[in-house]
Order: structure tokens, then C-alpha cells, then sequence
């Protein structure tokens, strides 16, 4: 049995500087109230590696009005200018991936492997700094694994044993995330006693806790 | 010289229109966001071209309005789409195999400058506008057919071009460049014309195009109507 706790409990060993990995597609298949959680708690100076800033007043995008990411490590931010502004200014690193190369990093940390060789990006400036390597005569980049202290998700269906199921296009990249950090928070639109075993997409094994999301008053 | 003999919008319907007709039953096809997402409204209803997009949905059907929107079911743009029978969803790891992997048929994307080796540039000018490449990159490379629908130029300013000179989404992946004046081929060889929009004379298109061309034997007119 998984622990249930708050938005606001489940976030509280965020501390500065950690690196977080966040769930969703724009503002579909995202743990928003453990986002609204880490921006009351005003955790500063955090690493973010997510698909993308999403809107400037939505989920991940607040963490970047709020000043609160040092770091960012993301495949676009053309839907939040504020994104854009910040990096223009300085105060923010953003590292731009390609989308599949972020995907399989982490991935790769999730799966305990060194890496992997993508052809993503060879011949532009994805390709700077990087090693390359040539396999059957194809090149490739090579990209290290990259995992986080905290990954925020979100699950439509989560059971008590922390087994995720979900529904639409809310996969994205929570299924990823769940296996590349040291701590796994799932945000539940509903907590259910049990999954059909056919069902479930993400094993409970790779969460730590479950945040429901309407049950949860504190932050609602 | 820019030339304004087309509306903004038929513009983008002859371009959307010539696009639309790449296709095969079967076919499965990856659509950028903005002009290329209107491609889908111009395949024939009794052609079953199958949509996928990178954030997880294989099927994507029309735009949802009203009660029908359900925020869990997205495309790429943000927008809520129903899914078509025998859609599937899944994760950004098998979407972005999907792409990379060669398992899609063709993408249409717009570009901000392709080049006569058939190199595209789409996801960023520097220090002005930056919005990342998503799942592009991937897309380019891994797709089987690159197809690139853009309007001919940006304001006047030449977007077929020598040489790219911003930076790379994917080095010599295109395929094919459609746009309201014309249409070239990339081959080995370099750009080959193949169709011109009656409205424009060749003279037209060697002004608006810095790239070095052939024109094909069989130059044909656009459909245009």
C-alpha cells in the first residue's frame, strides 16, 4: 500500500536547488495541483525538465512566472513568452532537446542504461559538444541518461498500490518520468482500490506517493 | 518586389489543397502545427489517411466543440480533438518511435528557410524567436517523406534558398516544398520545378527563390481553384 498524502505534504522535501522532472503535454496529463503546491511553497532555484513551459497563469508554466527554475530543460516554450523573456534576460539556462531525445535520457536513467545514440539532430547544433559515433555507416549523437531528485506526475487512475492507469492523450512523458527519479509523486484525478491488472500502465513499484486530486481540500 | 496578387487565405488553401493530394489510403501522416494542420481539410472523405501526433493519439479526428471537448484528449497544438475509430493513445516513447523510427509515411511542416540540398530551418531565429523544436527534429529525420508547405516567401524575404543560414532543424531531409507559386522536387540533382501557379510567370519565381533550380520537362500548372 502506497501512502496518500496532501498536494502540500507531498511537496515539502522539495527543497531548493533539486532538479524536478514534470509530467504533461501543454496542459493535458499534468500534476497541476502539485504544481500549485511547489509555487505556494516558493521553492527557489530548481532544475525543471519537462516537454515543454506550457501557458504563462497554467501548471508548469507558474513555476517560470513565479522565478522559481534556475534550469530548464524542455523541447519548447513558444507557448509561454515568458519563458522566452527570461532567457533572453538571463535569468534562466534553458537547454532546448529535441523531443525524442529528452524522451529516451531519461529513459535511459529509468532503464539503467549509459545512454543512448540518436541520429535526432546530427548536422545541427543539438549535435554541438556532443560525441558522435557511427554505427552500419549512419551517424549518431551520443546522449547521456538524465534523471531527477523529484518526478511530479500525473495519473487519471491510480490504485492504492501505486499501480497508474490513464485515459486520452495523458500519458505523455509521466510514464517515463516514473522510472528516472528518486522520488515519484503521482497526482490521481481518482484514487481506485484496485486496477485490473490488464489495465495498468505505469507498475505501482515506480511510485512513492498518491496525491488525489478533488479529495485533496488543502489546496483546492 | 513582393507580390500580393493572393489573399492570406487563399494562400494557404492552394498550398493546403496541393498538399492534401501527397497522400494514399493508408497512409500514415504526421501534420505540423499552424498552415500544415490545415491539410487535414482537404483529404477526400473516402481516403483513409491516418493522423498520429507527438503528445500520444494515432487517429486524430475533428476538433472538439462544445460538451464534445474532453481536455484529456488533445492534439499537438493544444486543441481538443476527438479520436477516430481505431485510434489509439500512448506515451511521447512510442510516439517519438513512431516518428524517429521510420514507422510514419510523411509529415507536412511549415519551414522558415528550406535549401536547394533540401536542408530545413523551422525552430528557431536567434535572439528574436526561439520556440524549440518539440518533436520536430525527430520527425524530420525519422519520416519517410518529408514535405514541406510554407508560404512562398516571409513578407518578400526569400525562404528558398542556397544555403540555410539559420539553424538546422535536420540536414538534407525534404523531400518535396509546396507553396502557393510552385512546387519543387528534391532530388540528388537539386530542386526540380514541377508546377507553377498559373498566376505567377517563371521570371516570378526566379526572383522570389535565391536557390539555383532545374525546371522539370513536365512543368505543369497548380490547380488553383
Amino acid at each position: 500500500m502506497k501512502k496518500i498524502v496532501s498536494a502540500k505534504e507531498a511537496v515539502k522535501k522539495i527543497k531548493d536547488g533539486a532538479t524536478v522532472m514534470i509530467g504533461g503535454f501543454l496542459s493535458c496529463g499534468v500534476p497541476d495541483k502539485l504544481i500549485d503546491a511547489l509555487v505556494e511553497q516558493n521553492t527557489k532555484n530548481l532544475t525543471m525538465i519537462c516537454n515543454d513551459t506550457s501557458y504563462p497563469d497554467a501548471d508548469k508554466g507558474k513555476l517560470i512566472v513565479n522565478k522559481q527554475i534556475k534550469k530548464l530543460i524542455t523541447t519548447h516554450i513558444g507557448t509561454n513568452p515568458e519563458t522566452g523573456r527570461q532567457m533572453n534576460d538571463g535569468e534562466i539556462d534553458v537547454e532546448l532537446t529535441p523531443m525524442g531525445t529528452l524522451v529516451e535520457r531519461i529513459r535511459a536513467k529509468g532503464a539503467g542504461l549509459g545512454g543512448v545514440l540518436a541520429p535526432t539532430g546530427v548536422g545541427t547544433i543539438v549535435e554541438n559538444g556532443k560525441k558522435t559515433m557511427e554505427v552500419d555507416g549512419k551517424k549518431y549523437i551520443f546522449e547521456k541518461p538524465i534523471g531527477a531528485d523529484f518526478a511530479l506526475i500525473y495519473g487519471t487512475k491510480v490504485d492504492r498500490f501505486g499501480n497508474v492507469s490513464f485515459y486520452g492523450t495523458t500519458r505523455n512523458m509521466n510514464t517515463v518520468m516514473a522510472t528516472a527519479a528518486d522520488t515519484v509523486i503521482v497526482q490521481a484525478d481518482e484514487i481506485v482500490d484496485e486496477i485490473d491488472p490488464n489495465e495498468v500502465v505505469i507498475p505501482g513499484i515506480f511510485i512513492d506517493c498518491i496525491v488525489e486530486r478533488e479529495k485533496d481540500l488543502e489546496t483546492v | 518586389m513582393e507580390l500580393t496578387l493572393l489573399s492570406k487565405e487563399k494562400t494557404r488553401e492552394i498550398i493546403a489543397r496541393r498538399a492534401a493530394k501527397e497522400f494514399k489510403s493508408g497512409d500514415v501522416v504526421t501534420l505540423g502545427i499552424g498552415l500544415p494542420t490545415a491539410v487535414a481539410n482537404y483529404i477526400p472523405e473516402d481516403q483513409h489517411v491516418i493522423f498520429q501526433s507527438e503528445n500520444g493519439l494515432l487517429g486524430i479526428g475533428k476538433n472538439t466543440t462544445g460538451d464534445n471537448m474532453d481536455k484529456r484528449i488533445i492534439n499537438a497544438g493544444g486543441i481538443c480533438v476527438e479520436a477516430k475509430k481505431g485510434a489509439c493513445f500512448y506515451d511521447a516513447a512510442t510516439a517519438l518511435s513512431m516518428m524517429r523510427g521510420g514507422h510514419i509515411d510523411a509529415t507536412v511542416l511549415g519551414a522558415l528557410q528550406v535549401d536547394e540540398e533540401g536542408s530545413i530551418a523551422s525552430w528557431m531565429i536567434p535572439n528574436k524567436f526561439v520556440p524549440g523544436m518539440g518533436g520536430a527534429m525527430d520527425l524530420v529525420i525519422g519520416s519517410k517523406r518529408v514535405i514541406v508547405a510554407m508560404e512562398h516567401t516571409n513578407k518578400g524575404e526569400v525562404k528558398i534558398v542556397k544555403k540555410c543560414t539559420l539553424p538546422l532543424t535536420a540536414y538534407r531531409e525534404v523531400d518535396l516544398i509546396i507553396t502557393e507559386r510552385c512546387v519543387f522536387d528534391v532530388t540528388p540533382d537539386g530542386l526540380v520545378l514541377t508546377e507553377i501557379n498559373p498566376m505567377f510567370s517563371m521570371d516570378d519565381i526566379k526572383e522570389s527563390v535565391s536557390a539555383d533550380f532545374i525546371i522539370s520537362d513536365n512543368l505543369k500548372y497548380m490547380d488553383i481553384d
